[in-house]
């Protein structure tokens, strides 16, 4: 019906001043950062889509003649009826929706060889844009082992465009590549497929509209006049021009008419296309006689094995956490030394004064609460980059979905929240693993009830203090903690429930998900994605830890006292010591004075400052012999002004409590902000907990002193 | 001719070919455009250890699903 091969090949446009703008567009898991890796080395720019937190990945690549082209890496998409941000991002770059950024005038089409039918779909999609287009068949080297044989030549022929066989991971097939897209003229797609006919006037009518109301060119105007309707219930994104009512209005009408006489014109239009991708393929494709189970599938048998699967599942999440919690642990111990090692000497070499003291207590000790998150970030990253490229993280995915369907999430949230015991802020950066939206924000913001290695000074101090004769008992102690992690998880999910009922209501959530062949990760990409995952953290949250710890540190600090004044009434007399002494009406209700006050509010920055603060302010007391008494035993000395003792057996339980559920941590609220793009979010999450925190704690002393405790 | 079937009433390792598809419904919109459409033969792999979601074979690739999606297709056994 339509010949886009009528159009004049858009030749000459492109001179050495106006270098094409090229897009990589592929379903996910068809190598595709692999091959822009390949393309671009490290010339990428990582951004976000403003007002989305969808990654844009811009890179430079040379054509033959040493000219730069630049590339836009477009998310990971299946089809462009977009059904995640990711694929609204790639829907809306590729019609021209988004004004900030360029539409691509040229577009590389990566497919999965293995996989040519359904990688195919998207392509066809991809033709109807009426762009020129580059296609790559990547995974060439596996096609021999699955028993395919496909003949890209014929494929070439039939869609009359370059196709490229290619294998990314090693660097084959890059010269041919780099060839085409260095190419002035590229020759139009052969793309004549018949929209089935009961839809054709309907295509014709919206087409007309998208070019008189929102002023597209022809052919773009049919590809999204063919989108929109497959397209209805799809994602919408910010940042993104609306549809003009007036093809709003024409969409509307159709719709209604088909849906009384009963037409299903969606999938027919998903049909037609396979029809015209099954013809392609039956010329294409080969397969050499009846496959066997592949290594995959042999795999597969034991990793997901009722039995043999949830040791490897266990093994393989043991290896994970353990790295976090205990490998990274040397390198996060060695800059806490190094780190304090530069404050020691700084203050060797420096005369007192309150710029040494802004330096050493605000600046590097808000620099070392930065660095010291890296190590944790650059093993996760290692292991979820591992788990991502060679399959398993949708194996992890597919067997934990059912224990996460109970909350409303789907399996994919079980790695971000398991990580987050160790630490939230890797957890909540895992969590771009999640497609669906609202997962993924209900995943932040339960994450940091998870209790993370932060907490562990605290829990240890509390439950010294709860046994004064320093003799505590192995399984009490143990019972102790495991009811903390226990209370945090507890209240993690109960929290996603309620967030998936009331908040953020979606549809039922889907499992649809793709298990991609098991792949050997190439160490190169393993490691550009570290590097570029540590280099935002630092960029993005680093500074704002930075910020506030140097604002903390100053409200500790100031107003100073006359030199020589011990630490606690410089404590008490800061800005810190009287918002204790004004939150005390707050906190008596949770049997916390003000001193403990002070601790809470230092500790805003970082959990684990609360020991230190502790120290501070209850610290110093000496026995009848003149000794200084551990802290442990000097808790045991504080007092209420009327002389009972504050550190009851109730209080310690409790306070241990309130640190499983406050949020204590500004460095997560500063990757929350990050993550979510919003201040919105990261403020509601420190609002939910801390309110939590206090009603649950308040809810325990209130009873427990109801019950003679 | 055989009655159709659930998909989700296969037994593992059963290939059928399907045959009737819920017309509206973004998941089933999503599962046919993933190449699931009247005519095309599947295999059920397998079910996830806890007994959801499925592991299916279609068009050459494996993709999951939940019991809630598959019953709703309807397949015919080969």
């Amino acid at each position: 019906m339509l010949a886009p091969t009528a159009t004049k090949p858009v030749a000459a446009k492109f001179t050495a001043q106006h270098p094409p703008v090229y897009a990589l567009v592929g379903n996910p898991n068809c190598g595709k950062s692999t091959l822009f890796n390949a393309l671009t080395g490290l010339k990428q720019k990582v951004g976000n889509y403003p007002g989305v937190t969808v990654e844009r990945k811009m890179g430079t690549t040379y054509s033959q003649h040493g000219q730069p082209i630049q590339i836009i890496d477009l998310p990971g998409a299946y089809s462009l009826a977009a059904r995640s941000p990711d694929e609204a991002v790639t829907r809306d770059v590729l019609l021209g929706r988004r004004p900030d950024t360029p539409q691509p005038d040229r577009i590389i089409c990566i497919v999965d060889a293995t996989n040519l039918e359904r990688n195919l779909y998207l392509v066809h999609q991809i033709l109807d844009l009426g762009r020129p287009v580059i296609v790559v068949l990547n995974m060439m080297d596996l096609v021999a082992q699955s028993r395919l044989k496909i003949h890209a030549t014929r494929l070439e022929h039939m869609l009359g465009i370059p196709v490229i066989p290619c294998e990314a991971v090693n660097g084959k097939g890059l010269i041919e590549l780099r060839l085409a897209i260095s190419r002035a003229d590229l020759p139009m797609a052969r793309h004549d497929w018949d929209v089935p006919a009961l839809i054709a006037p309907a295509v014709a009518d919206l087409q007309a509209s998208l070019r008189e109301n929102e002023n597209r060119p022809p052919l773009i105007a049919r590809a999204e006049a063919l989108l929109l309707l497959t397209d209805q219930d799809s994602v919408r994104v910010a940042g993104s021009t609306p549809l003009s009512p007036r093809t709003q209005e024409i969409l509307h009408g159709w719709e209604q008419r088909w849906a009384a006489t009963g037409t299903d014109w969606a999938g027919d239009l998903v049909n037609s296309r396979y029809e015209v991708i099954g013809r392609l393929c039956a010329e294409v494709v080969q397969r050499a006689g009846a496959t066997g189970p592949s290594p995959s599938d042999r795999i597969d048998s034991v990793v997901t094995h009722p039995g043999w699967g949830w040791l490897v599942f266990g093994s393989v999440m043991t290896a994970l956490f353990l790295g976090i919690f205990t490998f990274a642990q040397y390198p996060m111990d060695w800059l806490d030394v190094h780190v304090s090692m530069l404050a020691d000497w700084l203050r060797g070499a420096m005369p007192p004064g309150d710029l040494r003291a802004l330096l050493t207590d605000g600046v590097i000790a808000g620099v070392g609460r930065v660095v010291v998150f890296l190590p944790q970030i650059l093993v996760l990253y290692f292991f979820i980059g591992l788990l991502e490229s060679s399959g398993y993280m949708a194996r992890a995915a597919f067997i934990m979905d059912r224990v996460m369907s109970r909350v409303g999430l789907n399996g994919r949230s079980f790695i971000p929240l398991l990580s987050s015991y160790a630490c939230a802020i890797p957890g909540i950066m895992a969590t771009r693993t999640i497609e669906d939206r609202k997962d993924r924000l209900i995943t932040i913001l339960v994450a940091p009830l998870m209790s993370c290695s932060a907490r562990l000074p605290v829990y240890l101090l509390m439950i010294a203090a709860l046994f004064p004769s320093g003799r505590v008992p192995v399984l009490t102690k143990v019972g102790l903690m495991m009811g903390m992690y226990a209370l945090g998880t507890a209240a993690a999910f109960g929290f996603a429930w309620l967030f998936k009922r009331t908040l953020l209501q979606g549809e039922t959530p889907v499992m649809i998900m793709e298990l991609p062949p098991y792949r050997w990760p190439s160490l190169k990409g393993l490691a550009l994605q570290m590097i570029e995952r540590a280099g935002l953290f630092l960029r993005r949250a680093g500074t704002i830890i930075l910020g506030v710890s140097i604002v903390l540190w100053f409200l500790t600090a100031y107003p100073k006292m006359p030199a020589g004044t011990p630490p606690v009434e410089q404590v008490a007399h800061s800005f810190a010591g009287r918002l204790g002494h004004t939150l005390e009406p707050v906190l008596r209700p949770l049997g916390f004075d003000w001193r403990i006050g002070v601790a809470i509010v230092s500790s805003f920055v970082a959990r684990e400052v609360f020991v230190s603060a502790t120290g501070v302010v209850f610290g110093g007391v000496t026995d009848t012999k003149g000794n200084i008494l551990p802290l442990r035993d000097a808790l045991q000395h504080a007092t209420w002004p009327d002389g009972r003792a504050l550190f009851t057996p109730l209080v310690c339980l409790n306070l241990m409590i309130y640190y499983v559920l406050a949020m204590q941590c500004l460095s997560t609220t500063a990757v929350v902000r990050r993550e979510t793009n919003s201040w919105g979010w990261a403020i509601f999450q420190q609002v939910y907990l801390s309110v939590t925190a206090w009603v649950v704690a308040c809810a325990v002393y209130q009873i427990g002193r109801a019950l003679g405790f | 001719m055989a009655t159709p079937i659930k998909l989700s009433e296969l037994s593992i390792g059963a290939n059928a070919i399907v045959r009737e598809f819920p017309k509206s419904g973004p998941a089933f919109l999503r599962l046919r455009e993933m190449g699931l459409i009247a005519g095309t033969p599947v295999k059920l792999v397998r079910c996830a250890p806890l007994g959801d979601p499925l592991e299916i074979q279609v068009r050459g690739y494996h993709l999951t699903l939940r019991r809630s999606e598959a019953d709703h297709v309807l397949v015919e056994s080969t």
